[in-house]
């Protein structure tokens, strides 16, 4: 199993924010987490990412715990997004790019031509080559978020954690930027896992192979997107009324409100 | 890695090279201005004898040399000793500034105004006023005192800025000058409860070169040695550290490990060069800067020829304090305060509205 969660809960100060969960996730599969805000998604991720620590229960990566993993060993392991980072201005976007080597270099070693081919690679995946002089100061938001997708895929890792990857992006870079996933995670030819935290119910009904709803810290669905995107669920945990209708070209749930 | 643009007018994406080209003409360019550093003075002085004694005492120029025992005592009992040191001292303050800069993400931090100086000046003039003796052959209590006094002082200015709600770049500053104010008012207590005779110890407060003398360049280097060692080791990984640090820890850094040792580091540079020059301000704020506006923010790039503008800047701004008011001599931190404090204000104004801050 690629990762495993078994129990784990957090708090913030008296709030817990995950609550028990406990989820297996597979070679092959695109998975989504959705739900209301402040439902616990980001904070699954940074779990998971090891940016925190669980109050209880345990986290195994490729069958080792995920706690007495060096920030190296779970690098090279596990990719991350974050949403909306600061980031310096200063910093040209190859230079940035090449930042995901880093897990593969030793201490004093240098990146290679193997590596920076690497990062040319996953520049040209993502359709930044034409930023190769400019800094990230200087860049719009989709550009931003490919960027930063390039960097998590100069990294190589099996593992990709992608948190709220289209917010603040309008309509046609919100497709461009989800096809994009799909494309990479369909690249690591089954061995890779995806999980991306995501708003648009819509768009996560269209290129996940599966669904994890959550409420409230716990999850209350888990599925593909036609067993957890039901009225019923929708309704119960969203507390407004929709309307479900099965999408022309994809057959996938679509939400109307 | 590099950019440039080839035949077909596509960008290239060039691997990083490390600018060893660079790194030579500045090495020509320090050693032109150590040359200069020594013929020029009160008592000026043919570049070919500076030359020849050179070659003399490098066992490289076997000759009688004929000059005179003044010129000799001059040359290398006094000048050369001097811009050695201050070539050491510029060169360890323009590291240190730039590894702080990266450390604390705050283009503003310079060993001097964050209060690191005040605080390895304090702990100097301690071991100086104790009356134990401090120097032992070629190893001195001072430079160890310097260390101890900067690093407090550096830790206490880093809690109070990642304490503190405001994030923003001037928390950093602010604590600094507290720090620093505090740090100089004790020195000014322990040095009027002590001895009336303090003119050794108040010119080198003052900060400069003027009692320079060899041994003190060969007792500071093996702790230059040593933290720049560290730094240049860590150099691509403090590029890591220039995103949030959750950020570079999933990109693999052991951020808290590389803190400690970069803050270790940087403050035992900062210790040796204030140990027997005293506080020397804005040269770790300079050095930096214009290397980043000539060739950007790649650490690897930056830490080397930070170094080589400092000590290069150093040792020029020492021959203008000892020689634009002959025959006084001004203290050389008067020099780089006139030089810096303009320059401060440009990189404020610049970094004004900037996302980068101290949090």
């Amino acid at each position: 199993m690629v990762l495993d969660l078994q129990n784990i809960s957090f708090k913030y100060g008296n709030v817990n924010a995950i609550q028990e969960i406990t989820a297996h996730f597979n070679p092959g599969e695109l998975v989504s987490l959705v739900g209301p805000n402040g439902a616990g998604k980001t904070t699954l991720l940074k779990l998971i990412s090891g940016t925190l620590k669980p109050s209880s229960g345990k986290i195994y990566i490729y069958d080792q715990l995920s706690h007495n993993l060096t920030n190296k060993k779970r690098a090279v392991w596990i990719s991350m997004v974050p949403q909306n980072p600061k980031l310096p201005d200063e910093i040209s976007i190859p230079d940035f790019v090449m930042l995901g080597r880093n897990p593969h270099l030793g201490l004093l070693q240098w990146e290679s031509k193997k590596d920076f081919d690497i990062a040319r690679k996953s520049m040209s995946l993502t359709e930044i080559d034409y930023l190769s002089k400019r800094k990230l100061g200087e860049i719009s938001g989709g550009e931003r978020q490919r960027t930063m997708l390039a960097l998590a895929i100069t990294q190589e890792s099996p593992i990709m954690l992608l948190d709220e990857p289209t917010s603040n992006l309008d309509i046609s870079h919100q497709i461009k930027v989800i096809k994009l996933i799909r494309k990479i995670h369909e690249q690591k030819s089954g061995f890779g896992v995806t999980i991306l935290a995501i708003h648009d119910l819509n768009i996560a009904a269209q290129f996940s192979d599966r669904i994890l709803l959550f409420s409230k810290g716990s999850i209350a669905a888990d599925g593909t997107p036609e067993e957890v995107l039901t009225k019923n669920n929708i309704e119960s945990i969203y507390g407004s009324e929709v309307t479900i209708i099965t999408h022309p070209e994809h057959g996938t749930p679509v939400i109307i409100s | 890695m590099k950019s440039t643009t080839n035949t077909n007018g596509q960008d290239l994406v060039l691997p990083y090279k490390y600018p060893w080209n660079k790194i030579t003409i500045g090495i020509i360019i320090i050693f032109i201005c150590a040359v200069i550093g020594v013929a020029v003075g009160s008592v000026y002085i043919p570049v070919t004898s500076v030359f020849l004694i050179l070659f003399s005492k490098l066992n490289l120029f076997n000759g009688s040399i004929e000059l005179t025992p003044a010129w000799h005592t001059i040359i290398w009992n006094i000048r050369f000793p001097r811009v050695v040191l201050a070539l050491l001292v510029g060169a360890s303050l323009g590291i240190s500034g730039a590894t702080y800069q990266g450390l604390f993400k705050n283009p503003l931090a310079d060993p001097y105004l964050i209060g690191v100086a005040s605080g390895a000046s304090l702990g100097a003039t301690i071991v100086f006023l104790s009356g134990i003796p401090f120097t032992y052959g070629y190893f001195s209590l001072l430079p160890i005192a310097s260390f101890c006094g900067g690093i407090v002082a550096v830790f206490i200015a880093y809690l109070i800025s990642i304490k503190s709600s405001n994030t923003h770049l001037s928390t950093l500053l602010l604590a600094g000058l507290a720090i620093g104010a505090f740090a100089t008012a004790i020195t000014g207590i322990l040095m009027l409860r002590s001895d009336p005779d303090l003119r050794p110890l108040l010119s080198w407060l003052m900060g400069g070169f003027i009692r320079a003398q060899w041994s003190h360049s060969i007792l500071i280097m093996p702790y230059m040695i040593i933290g720049v060692s560290f730094i240049l080791g860590y150099s691509r990984i403090l590029n890591t550290m220039q995103l949030e640090e959750y950020y570079a820890e999933s990109l693999g850094v052991n951020t808290e490990k590389t803190k400690r040792i970069l803050i270790v580091s940087a403050t035992l540079v900062t210790a040796a060069a204030v140990s027997f020059s005293g506080l020397i301000g804005f040269v770790g704020l300079i050095a930096p800067h214009i290397i980043r506006l000539l060739w950007g923010t790649d650490y690897r790039t930056l830490l080397p020829l930070s170094g080589i503008v400092g000590a290069a800047f150093l040792i020029l701004a020492d021959l203008t304090a000892r020689t634009i008011v002959n025959p006084i001599e001004l203290p050389v931190g008067i020099i780089t305060a006139l030089v810096g404090s303009p320059f401060f204000v440009y990189v404020l104004l610049k970094t004004k509205g900037s996302t980068v801050d101290g949090s």
